[in-house]
């Protein structure tokens, strides 16, 4: 796949199925109860997260919204913390207090996810704002849905960063459905979501976000020209959830989406796609694979034990931290 | 030394002073560094710590908060301008779910330190949407401190605590106030959030108030004082986090409350300090709380439905003698004899 280093390749896989094995595992343990907050999980969009953040330090900033798990873990957000933040535990990456729509890992540079339509879009811009103000060389990018574009705070977020040239990548995951509105009775048809960006003199792109490849090599440019100095950049990836909106199930019998449309989106598995290119050059075996695969699980049943294992906050953490002293 | 200082300069030297000592501050919004700079409060700021510290901004004001929001979590302190404060209801998810939540909802993790001026007023025709006094929405919510100073040595002395303070910070000043004087220290000096003040001393009725009601609070308390009433005033300064114990201290020893506030009469700010009040302190009370306050009613535009709109000295005076039991014929208020009630004085001309 052009021009990309087997390493790269290979990591680009694991980083995929890491995400997806402790999504996968997510909603197997969601049904017990102990994970009592609602949760958004990406399986199917695993390429987008894991394409742009490969591009990323930890010394560069993401923003996310309602669906960040993958966000978070491909920027190197901790497993063990996450995992616990899901059960409530006061070891959990917001300490119990935010759970799955409120998550931040400060030393992977994951500045924050809140799932608010379009929220965080403009802290995004006001983080890369901040450290141009401050004379450093950091990239923030913004992760969002298709609904978030048509919030007014996109546009304000867009306007600026083009204004201001900021180093600020904008990354659109449209997978066609705002919980279970489609696109079609949200935004007039034949207007491509990546021309609004371009509307605000941001350089604009739309591709496949389930081709890790493709998303790998956009996002390589967008972010090594926000590095330069040189602004920001909108990328557009289509791509599909294949559970529902929010909890751990499928919901095709809802009758909002077709099986037909399902099955077309599942079968370009950004995670199958690229696992079949890998076996075809001869770049992994099965038995790598299966080795991967292992110690994938084996770190998340270590996490999923932590976070079961882990105290719940006590009562003074109720009224503490509404203030910072 | 004695140094007389407008409010408006006080608020400007204050910007100033934050700005010069610590270069992680930075002052944004609509018209800041333009020849007016936000009533003069502005003015060469520009010239002084240069375009990139003192911004204008584009008309976005839900966005540029966000902007704010995230300049801080990664080191700067800004502080954020509205010219009215009914622009920032544009902001309300910034302010109210993102600013607000954010320390708290990420474990104690992270810190927004952010000010955000907003300018309420009366009068000159402001009406519906120039002239709102939302304090109460903004105090309602967790994680936002609301500071509404008086005076010209307060506004210094708590806009650089706010700049100072790791918190977001909604810092409303009254238009009516910018042109007041008075002492005036140079230098940095901080007046702490969380802190009322005792206006004036009395033993007869408690009037707690803050931002511009306190001049009219004291004015009226003059008024009942030559008739040998003597009304203590209590100027709240922060309404967020409310520095209640001398509140109660003050009607345990008075026996009676009045507040006047200048936001509307249901689920007023008024209705917060009424309520402390009867919870801690019921059995002190003399008479039923009373509150001074807008009625229920949108801001009308012409003066001659304004006049009656706005609560003033008079409003307090007479919700006094009702207190207190007694009718008295009210003086005619020399200063508003025949006069203008649509400013608050003769030197202001507006338009605001």
């Amino acid at each position: 796949m052009r021009n990309i280093e087997p390493a790269v390749l290979k990591r680009l896989y694991q980083e995929m199925l890491r995400i997806r094995l402790i999504e996968e595992r997510i909603a197997e343990l969601y049904p017990m109860e102990e994970m009592r907050c609602p949760i958004h999980l990406c399986i199917g969009q695993e390429a987008v997260a894991v394409g742009l953040c490969a591009h990323l330090t930890r010394d560069d900033y993401v923003l996310s919204g309602h669906r960040s798990h993958g966000h978070y873990l491909a920027k190197g957000g901790d497993l063990k913390r996450m995992m616990a933040e899901l059960f409530g535990k006061v070891t959990g990456c917001s300490k119990g207090k935010g759970g799955s729509m409120h998550m931040l890992d400060l030393e992977a540079g994951f500045l924050g996810a809140t799932p608010i339509v379009g929220g965080t879009i403009p802290i995004a811009v006001g983080a890369a704002f901040g450290t141009v103000m401050q004379g450093e060389n950091r990239v923030t990018a913004a992760f969002f849905g298709d609904a978030a574009v048509e919030e007014g705070v996109f546009h304000e977020s867009l306007n600026f960063a083009a204004l201001r040239t900021l180093p600020v990548v904008f990354v659109c995951e449209n997978n066609l459905y705002s919980v279970l509105s489609p696109l079609s009775v949200r935004q007039p048809s034949g207007r491509e979501i990546y021309h609004l960006a371009q509307g605000h003199g941001v350089e604009s792109f739309q591709a496949d976000g389930n081709d890790v490849v493709e998303v790998y090599n956009l996002a390589g440019r967008a972010i090594s020209k926000a590095r330069r100095g040189d602004g920001p950049t909108f990328l557009e990836f289509k791509t599909y959830r294949w559970r529902e909106h929010c909890g751990p199930n499928y919901d095709i019998d809802l009758g909002y989406r077709t099986e037909d449309e399902f099955q077309e989106w599942r079968s370009r598995c950004p995670i199958d796609r690229l696992k079949k290119h890998l076996k075809g050059k001869g770049l992994i075996t099965d038995l790598e694979a299966e080795d991967m695969e292992n110690s994938l699980r084996a770190e998340i049943d270590e996490a999923v034990e932590f976070a079961g294992e882990s105290p719940f906050p006590e009562v003074e953490a109720l009224e503490q931290h509404i203030f910072a002293p | 030394m004695h140094r007389e200082l407008k409010y408006s300069q006080a608020v400007h030297e204050a910007i100033e002073l934050c700005m010069a000592r610590d270069r992680s501050v930075y002052v944004m919004g609509l018209g800041v560094p333009d020849p007016k700079g936000i009533f003069g409060t502005t003015l060469g700021l520009k010239d002084k710590f240069g375009a990139g510290r003192v911004l204008d901004m584009p008309a976005s004001e839900n966005g540029m908060t966000g902007v704010a929001i995230g300049s801080a979590l990664v080191g700067m302190r800004p502080i954020m301008t509205h010219q009215r404060i009914d622009f920032a209801l544009l902001a309300l998810d910034q302010i109210a779910g993102q600013a607000a939540n954010w320390h708290y909802m990420f474990g104690g993790q992270a810190r927004v330190p952010l000010v955000i001026r907003m300018i309420i007023g009366r009068g000159w025709g402001q009406g519906p949407q120039h002239s709102q006094s939302l304090h109460a929405w903004f105090a309602h919510i967790p994680g936002l401190k609301v500071v509404m100073p008086a005076t010209p040595y307060d506004v210094k002395g708590l806009l650089i605590a706010s700049v100072e303070d790791d918190n977001p910070v909604v810092f409303i000043e009254h238009r009516w106030l910018h042109n007041i004087t008075g002492d005036v220290p140079g230098g940095l000096y901080r007046v702490p959030l969380g802190r009322s003040r005792v206006a004036r001393e009395g033993d007869d009725l408690t009037i707690a108030t803050a931002s511009y009601m306190t001049l009219e609070a004291l004015r009226a308390a003059e008024m009942l004082a030559e008739e040998g009433l003597n009304a203590e005033v209590i100027d709240l300064r922060t309404l967020k986090p409310l520095d209640e114990a001398p509140i109660l201290d003050s009607v345990r020893k008075t026996g009676r409350l009045i507040v006047a506030d200048t936001g509307w009469r249901s689920v007023g700010f008024s209705a917060e300090v009424v309520a402390r009040v009867t919870e801690a302190a019921l059995d002190h009370l003399k008479a039923p709380p009373r509150r001074v306050t807008l009625p229920d009613c949108p801001t009308p535009t012409s003066r001659a439905l304004a006049d009656f709109y706005y609560p003033s000295a008079r409003d307090i005076v007479a919700t006094a003698w009702g207190m207190m039991g007694l009718e008295v014929e009210l003086p005619v208020m020399q200063e508003t004899a025949g006069a203008l009630l649509d400013v608050p004085d003769k030197s202001f001309t507006g338009p605001f």
